[in-house]
């Protein structure tokens, strides 16, 4: 799980485009945006990506898998 | 330039992109007291890009303010690009700058070349506005701030409204967009040499050229496109004109550089303020690919006039203006319809 609480745009999708150069089938990512939601939803689906979001308490965790 | 400082790294949101979005803005604003005078032209309940005051039958006093945090590295290319973006809300409304106060905010570590360098950007813009800087005020601060209040002036009988667009009108963009998404992509390294060069150029050029040719012809409206992006500030025009906009997404210039970048999800956080601001208010009557949409709600720094024009003069004024800018035709303007804003 990938932590990019704190952060804001683009630094999230930085963060989730480094991790991705591991190429693995799912990755999970939390934020506290909504920018940053729509934005890894981009990335992911840019990617190749099915993306699924669920939000606790503010902060949304982002499943993207393939 | 001093070779250690990358201004962009100090600075949270860049450009326009910083703005606190229009409808946060309408709310904070709603209630207070302000005086009533029949003189003030244009004032903020239309959401103008710049105050407007009588002073008698042939001149009006045109009133602006804009600043922001550094878009590019370039301290002196940010000097110019602060200075042509607060210079531009005079020229969407059809006056001409005429003086100006610096307002500025240095961080305790930055060199005094650099601030030096900022200054003299926007020195060497107001110069080519003809405009006097005639002074100023400087605060320390967290993160680098540049910008001007402007004064200009304007035939009060000749003043461009964004609320005054007339059903047949044609509507014209001077300056591609795609600067925001751009911007946010260059942080990630995702943006060459040539593409930045060419948008600081761009954010850098006055629309004092596209100002002077269209108060030649029969223009109803203008505003400039900037933090609010194209579709914040068409929804503007269309709401205060209460009219309909119609842009045509072929016919929208952006930087083709900018549309992988929004695909990725490069966008700037004002770009979904601006999604919001806009709310249900637009509707597309085609398919329109979300990066195309947002690119349209892209927020611009130091954009280019979007002119609401007599069809008749359309032609004639998009060749003078493409004389010096990349403006090109993107819509056009009916009674209202069920909505502000149609994308087809």
């Amino acid at each position: 799980m990938l932590d990019a609480r704190g952060l804001s745009c683009p630094e999230p999708v930085i963060m989730i485009k480094k991790a991705m150069e591991t190429k693995e089938s799912k990755y999970e990512i939390m934020v506290d945006n909504r920018t940053s939601v729509e934005n890894i939803t981009r990335f992911g689906e840019h990617q190749g990506y099915k993306v699924s979001v669920s939000e606790n308490g503010g902060d949304y965790t982002l499943t993207l898998t393939r | 330039m001093s070779e250690d400082v990358r201004l962009t790294r100090l600075a949270k949101c860049a450009g326009c992109g910083a703005k606190v979005g229009a409808g946060t803005l309408t709310k904070l604003l709603k209630d207070l007291p302000t005086q009533k005078d029949p003189r003030l032209m244009v004032g903020f309940d239309t959401s103008d890009d710049a105050c407007v005051y009588r002073l008698d039958d042939h001149t009006a006093v045109v009133q602006t303010l804009d600043f922001f945090p550094p878009i590019v590295d370039d301290p002196h290319m940010f000097g110019q690009i602060a200075a042509c973006n607060a210079l531009s809300d005079i020229y969407a409304m059809g006056g001409e700058p005429k003086l100006a106060l610096n307002i500025m905010t240095v961080t305790k570590d930055m060199s005094e070349e650099t601030v030096r360098e900022i200054l003299r950007g926007g020195y060497e813009k107001a110069y080519e506005a003809d405009t006097i800087i005639c002074g100023g005020h400087t605060i320390h601060d967290e993160s680098p701030k540049y910008g001007l209040s402007v004064t200009g002036f304007v035939d009060p009988a000749k003043v461009l409204m964004n609320s005054t667009a007339r059903p047949g009108d044609v509507l014209i963009l001077t300056k591609p967009l795609g600067i925001g998404i751009l911007t946010t992509a260059a942080k990630a390294g995702l943006v060459g040499a040539s593409v930045t060069e060419r948008i600081t150029k761009q954010m850098a050029t006055l629309n004092k050229a596209s100002r002077n040719n269209m108060i030649r012809y029969e223009v109803h409206s203008c505003t400039d496109v900037t933090g609010f992006s194209l579709m914040g500030h068409g929804y503007e025009m269309a709401a205060g004109s209460g009219t309909t906009l119609h842009f045509k997404a072929s016919s929208v210039k952006y930087h083709p550089e900018a549309f992988e970048p929004a695909e990725m999800g490069f966008i700037p956080d004002g770009a979904y303020k601006n999604r919001d601001y806009v709310g249900d208010r637009y509707k597309t009557v085609k398919p329109v690919q979300r990066a195309m949409l947002d690119i349209m709600f892209d927020p611009q720094t130091s954009g280019g006039l979007l002119i609401s024009v007599a069809e008749k003069d359309a032609g004639n004024l998009l060749s003078d203006l493409q004389y010096h800018t990349d403006a090109a035709i993107i819509g056009y303007v009916t009674e209202k319809l069920d909505h502000e804003l149609y994308i087809e």
